[in-house]
């Protein structure tokens, strides 16, 4: 079991990482999209400490959360991140398209529910190959209304696959409420309807997204099917850099997720002991910045080459 | 060597990549408990079990996608995707996801999957049954595109494609199914991106695939052209070298396919036979391919639309005259 200083410090490694980044989007040094996801950073850390390293996992352009909290290297990430020739993928992939077989990591996706169908493949092989390797792929609110998603669901549930459907459910699909994109708005209820166990957890509590996951992961490893899990969550910041977040909804309901934001809880219960670990965190963060920025680009040659194997 | 059809030479190779390799596995609709729409699969699920041979609900978007999963995580997925028409409801996971995926990584990791899959027309089987959508796959870089245009070859193939260590679309022709031919016995495999000259001749080079082969070689009957014939087999990656010697030795190219003609296979082989080989050229390429129009049922009108020896041939004389 994760102690309070373990998820605590994985939360304020996140969020440093993005608030970096976000000074770095500002400055014009990071390019492309930047999706933050702040205030939901107990999911990642809760859930990911449930998995084993060679569990699979597949995530959405929101992903380095679990990235990070599936033990990949800082340094690496930061580089692709970065688009350096050092980088995890060598620059190519950037930070919606994060692999890394050696963790498990089958893909942080740019398309909506784009990598769902990867995960339930990756527990279609374990199950064929009588394994114990779980797959977890994570997603929104929104991906349940995507038909691949829907697909999935009922292939998991109809071959009882080891499979871990985590939904960070933030009320908003991009900046449409829950309510004006979903007939039932009762996601566990849709998904139970394929025969697939759910399960609705606060997302903003680290200990009981660790607890439900686990559940999940056990039943999974033991043959026992998949599993729903809704974590109660909400995204303080906007959807991207240019989306501050406030157009579609109210300040009051900002400030009380703030207010329930699980850095500010932990930090509560962690007190003084919680000080170290933030600046540890941060400066950790800090150093492998700057040192990724000093990297070389990718050579242009690179662009021409691994299309194919 | 023994005769029999495409469709008994694919399950041979099929049996074969099976056999040699415990990771390759299948998945599609109707192909294990029914055998396959087409009989491709049929009796493997007998050999090798309901689960290697996997029953999947009518849900391409899921099962493609579900095979780049477990391509992933080691093993090599043969999915089956009844008629090409139907990978359009999967092009999320064909384009954006599975044809990427190698690149995106940088090369961490691989895709070795396998779509097999039937398409073409000349069946009455209209607008959403009888497309060949290869140009499709073509236009988006990373996934290979083979079209067997004989039983051999089909058996050779889809071999390769099982052993290549990244997305291969194996595409049938529906009238060639049936059709019979010699095919060796024991481990046959035909290398990808290898064309095969079918008949060497000196008035003109003719690039074809898939039934079109056939198409040609019956334009040709007594015609008293002599065409060199390139069956071209694999569409990506291309086997360049054949078709610049052909064009060299010819200076003259006719580009033949059953798929539309405008942004097709045809016109990209034109633009690049022009731009890299101009000075041999004594006509201007051309192209015979289907009307841009959506395949129609009635014979009367298939038959105007799609290309038949008789719209072949007047297409050579028109290279031979230009």
């Amino acid at each position: 079991m994760p102690l309070a200083e373990d998820f605590y410090r994985q939360m304020v490694r996140l969020r440093a990482v993005e608030n970096e980044l976000t000074k770095l989007s500002q400055s014009g040094q990071l390019r492309g999209s930047l999706h933050l996801c702040q205030g939901q950073e107990a999911v990642p850390a809760g859930a990911c400490a449930a998995l084993r390293q060679d569990d699979y996992l597949t995530c959405t352009y929101r992903g380095h959360g679990y990235v990070l909290a599936k033990g990949l290297d800082l340094d690496l990430v930061i580089r692709e991140i970065l688009g350096k020739a050092s980088g995890l993928c060598g620059g190519k992939g950037g930070k919606m398209h994060l692999f890394d077989q050696e963790f498990g990591l089958l893909g942080t996706n740019g398309i909506v529910g784009g990598g769902v169908g990867t995960a339930v493949g990756a527990a279609l092989a374990s199950w064929l190959d009588g394994a114990d390797r779980v797959a977890m792929t994570v997603f929104g609110d929104g991906t349940i209304n995507q038909g691949h998603v829907n697909e999935c669901f009922n292939m998991a549930a109809l071959y009882k696959l080891p499979v871990i459907f985590l939904c960070e459910n933030n009320l908003y699909a991009e900046m449409t409420p829950l309510d004006r994109s979903h007939g039932n708005t009762d996601l566990c209820a849709r998904v139970a309807s394929f025969g697939i166990k759910t399960d609705t957890v606060d997302g903003n509590d680290p200990f009981l997204v660790h607890e439900t996951v686990s559940k999940a992961v056990k039943l999974a490893r033991s043959g026992g099917g998949p599993t729903f899990i809704e974590a109660m969550t909400y995204r303080t910041t906007g959807h991207y850099q240019a989306d501050a977040g406030t157009a579609y909804r109210t300040a009051e309901e900002v400030a009380t997720w703030r207010e329930k934001s699980p850095i500010g809880k932990l930090e509560k219960v962690l007190g003084k002991s919680a000080e170290p670990i933030l600046a540890e965190e941060e400066e950790r963060v800090s150093v492998a910045i700057l040192a990724a920025l000093k990297e070389p680009d990718p050579l242009p040659s690179a662009a021409l080459t691994e299309v194919f194997a | 060597m023994s005769e029999m059809t495409f469709v008994q030479a694919i399950n041979a190779g099929l049996r074969q990549e099976l056999d040699r390799d415990e990771d390759v596995f299948m998945m599609g609709e109707d192909i294990a408990h029914y055998g396959g729409m087409f009989r491709v699969t049929e009796g493997l699920m007998d050999t090798y079990g309901p689960k290697r041979i996997l029953d999947t609900p009518i849900s391409e978007s899921g099962f493609v996608g579900m095979a780049l999963g477990a391509a992933l995580a080691g093993k090599r997925p043969v999915a089956e995707v009844m008629f090409i028409d139907f990978t359009l409801v999967a092009m999320d996971q064909f384009h954006n996801q599975i044809a990427k995926t190698h690149y995106m990584s940088g090369g961490r990791v691989k895709v070795p999957l396998t779509v097999i899959t039937q398409g073409g027309g000349y069946k009455g089987a209209a607008a959403q049954h009888s497309q060949m959508l290869e140009a499709l796959f073509l236009q988006v870089p990373g996934i290979k595109v083979v079209c067997p245009s004989n039983p051999a070859d089909a058996k050779g193939l889809v071999a390769a494609a099982i052993r290549d260590d990244n997305p291969v679309l194996f595409i049938e022709h529906k009238q060639l199914l049936g059709v019979k031919g010699e095919v060796p016995d024991g481990e046959h495999v035909v290398p990808l991106g290898k064309a095969q000259v079918v008949s060497s001749g000196s008035d003109i080079s003719i690039f074809t695939y898939s039934y079109c082969v056939t198409l040609v070689q019956q334009a040709l009957e007594g015609s008293g052209v002599s065409a060199d014939v390139i069956d071209l087999r694999t569409l990506n990656p291309l086997d360049w070298e054949t078709i610049a010697g052909s064009v060299r030795k010819t200076h003259r190219a006719l580009i033949v396919h059953e798929s539309h003609a405008r942004c097709g296979v045809g016109v990209d082989l034109a633009a690049q036979i022009q731009e890299k080989l101009f000075d041999e050229l004594d006509a201007p390429v051309t192209v015979c391919a289907a009307a841009d129009v959506p395949i129609p049922f009635a014979k009367s009108l298939e038959d105007i639309v799609l290309p038949t020896p008789a719209r072949i041939l007047a297409s050579i004389q028109k290279v031979l005259n230009g």
